[in-house]
């Protein structure tokens, strides 16, 4: 994160502005007590807002998971089982999974395909570049009415199929659904991933592929054994920020098909919460969210463990 | 040689594809508003109403009107209201964003100090954790606070968000030292040196910042949705979505001019939102 090849000592002297001894071990510690402070008044707004707003009533959501919905009895793990045997949200639990699962690693494929291709056409590179980005201005509300538009039985996608002479899918009634929210992830979210391959891309050293060309290896080989180790890295952070993105699609899913959609198998997690804080549940709630909270958390360490060991 | 000329032009088919999947959305929104309404409802008016038949579109209206626009920006005071509802949101908590996140970014980015590490860990798990995650605690607060059903209650949250402060954060970090060093020379203080130097230097990230903070919260659902119970409060993400069986045309037009001012951020800040997406994506 930081410029390692910084010397430590010359942050503190830019940081008081005058000049350091590092011989006095006591104005050494002086120094450093006095950049903490100053440090702290920079930090102190944003702070207490994300103390205020985030961290301590996080800790008391993960309290009131063990206690009842007036806070007052406490039931221990009493919510954590009534929400792991909750129909619901097993259910729930299981097309989130599924979803994540389909949609994390066909957009990091197709993503990769795209930034490869975008890269060797340089020319027009930047029309595609701009097209693909374009879905991330695109306010889902914005769609809704096109989604119906395609989707609905009635719609476009079922008048070309008609046209073809296919029979007409009902997409919103029946498990087709998930799909069309894979289809909408994947294309609300190709651009920023493309980016982030890009960038990937662009930080290895265009000499290695010379040596490489030198040594008579083709594009495949210069691919496989130079490209594909590089990229490691950017795997990690790419499927972390693509899980995240996951969880929005509920936006597309709830504005389209509302609170309980007509097919189960859009029926996500997200939906789940957003009942159970309708109906006030907040101890169940409470308990869910600790659980997805520990899962998420548990995965972002897991990968970033991944990249520390690479390094 | 020429095989590979035909390779090179093979690689634009899918890129077109993919490209016409972008394009195409714009494309119905722009021409779907220059149709009449009985167009419209011709159109895809099978898909909306339920009523037999399929829906087509044709490549262009057949008597392209400006009329639902002008009705839209004439006769339909409620749209302004809810237009000024969405800015209400958006103005407040970016402005927050910038007032909060750039002194912090700064002192994670220049101050060496016990616990450096553990605020940005901190900082980053705030960031990628969904709001499905951040909602009960926001409403444990926002209800204490019975700020319940107000527009702080979707912009407090949004002004402390963990996301620009990580962006500045890389930003700050680019700077280089040589600048800090003439700052030193010349006696510049702690604050002198951020106002000075960071801020202005820390622009393009400032400015990634704020474009990625626009288009999330312009589009915002989930915390207006939770947040918000009273209607006339409510941002255009809310409202657009419940007059489209309704009103067709309004809807249409509608959606048109919710997307322009995220189109317009879009197109002039393309550059700052690209930099944006690299920040998160560079490794630590």
């Amino acid at each position: 994160m930081q410029n390692a090849a910084e010397p430590r000592h010359f942050r503190r002297t830019v940081v008081q502005g005058q000049a350091t001894s590092r011989k006095q071990p006591s104005m050494f510690n002086a120094n450093k007590v006095r950049e903490g402070l100053i440090a702290l008044a920079f930090l102190a707004p944003s702070l207490l807002g994300i103390s205020i707003f985030f961290l301590v009533p996080f800790a008391d959501t993960i309290r009131r998971s063990f206690y009842d919905v007036r806070v007052v009895n406490f039931i221990g793990l009493e919510s954590y089982s009534s929400v792991i045997n909750n129909t619901a949200f097993r259910l729930a639990a299981a097309n989130t999974a599924k979803f994540v699962a389909v949609c994390v690693p066909l957009l990091l494929l197709i993503s990769l395909t795209t930034a490869l291709l975008l890269r060797s056409i340089k020319p027009l590179g930047r029309i595609f570049k701009t097209s693909f980005l374009l879905p991330m201005a695109v306010p889902v509300a914005s769609i809704v009415l096109l989604w119906q538009a395609m989707f609905n039985y009635g719609g476009i996608a079922n008048g070309v199929l008609v046209w073809l002479g296919f029979t007409p899918i009902d997409f919103m009634a029946t498990s087709s659904a998930f799909w069309v929210l894979i289809f909408t992830y994947l294309w609300k979210n190709n651009g920023y991933n493309m980016v982030l391959w890009l960038a990937g891309l662009d930080g290895i050293s265009e000499t290695l592929y010379e040596a490489a060309r030198v040594d008579g290896a083709n594009s495949f080989q210069a691919f496989r054994y130079i490209t594909m180790p590089c990229l490691l890295p950017t795997v990690g952070i790419v499927t972390i920020l693509s899980l995240l993105n996951s969880f929005k699609v509920f936006r597309e899913a709830y504005l389209v098909a509302g609170a309980y959609p007509e097919s189960d198998s859009i029926y996500l997690l997200q939906h789940l919460f957003n009942n159970w804080f309708q109906n006030l549940d907040i101890s169940r709630l409470s308990a869910a969210a600790a659980m997805l909270a520990a899962v998420l958390l548990g995965i972002i360490l897991l990968m970033r463990r991944t990249l520390d060991v690479d390094e | 040689m020429w095989t590979n000329k035909i390779i090179h032009i093979l690689k634009f088919i899918p890129l077109t594809l993919l490209a016409f999947l972008v394009w195409w959305v714009l494309w119905f929104m722009v021409m779907g508003s220059l149709m009449s309404l009985e167009e419209l409802t011709g159109t895809i008016g099978a898909a909306i109403s339920g009523e037999g038949g399929y829906s087509s579109w044709p490549l262009l209206p057949a008597w392209p009107t400006l009329q639902p626009i002008a009705e839209l920006l004439l006769d339909t005071p409620q749209f302004f209201v809810m237009f000024w509802n969405t800015f209400k949101l958006v103005i407040p908590s970016l402005v927050g964003q910038l007032v909060f996140a750039a002194p912090a970014a700064w002192a994670l980015s220049r101050f060496r100090f016990r616990g450096r590490k553990l605020l940005v860990t901190v900082y980053i798990a705030l960031m990628l954790l969904p709001f499905q995650v951040t909602m009960v605690p926001n409403f444990i607060v926002i209800d204490r606070l019975g700020l319940m059903d107000s527009i702080w209650a979707v912009i407090l949250p949004f002004a402390f968000s963990a996301f620009p402060v990580f962006i500045m954060l890389r930003g700050f970090d680019a700077i280089p030292r040589a600048l800090l060093e003439a700052a030193a020379i010349d006696g510049a203080g702690a604050f002198r040196t951020f106002w000075q130097i960071g801020l202005p230097l820390g622009v393009p990230s400032i400015l990634a910042a704020i474009v990625l903070g626009f288009l999330e919260i312009w589009g915002a659902v989930e915390q207006p949705m939770t947040f918000l119970k009273t209607p006339s409060n409510w941002p255009l993400s809310l409202f657009l979505p419940q007059i489209v069986a309704e009103e067709l045309g309004f809807a249409m037009t509608a959606s048109l001019f919710m997307l322009l001012p995220a189109a317009l951020f879009f197109f002039f800040g393309q550059k700052y939102l690209e930099l944006g997406i690299q920040s998160a994506g560079v490794k630590e």
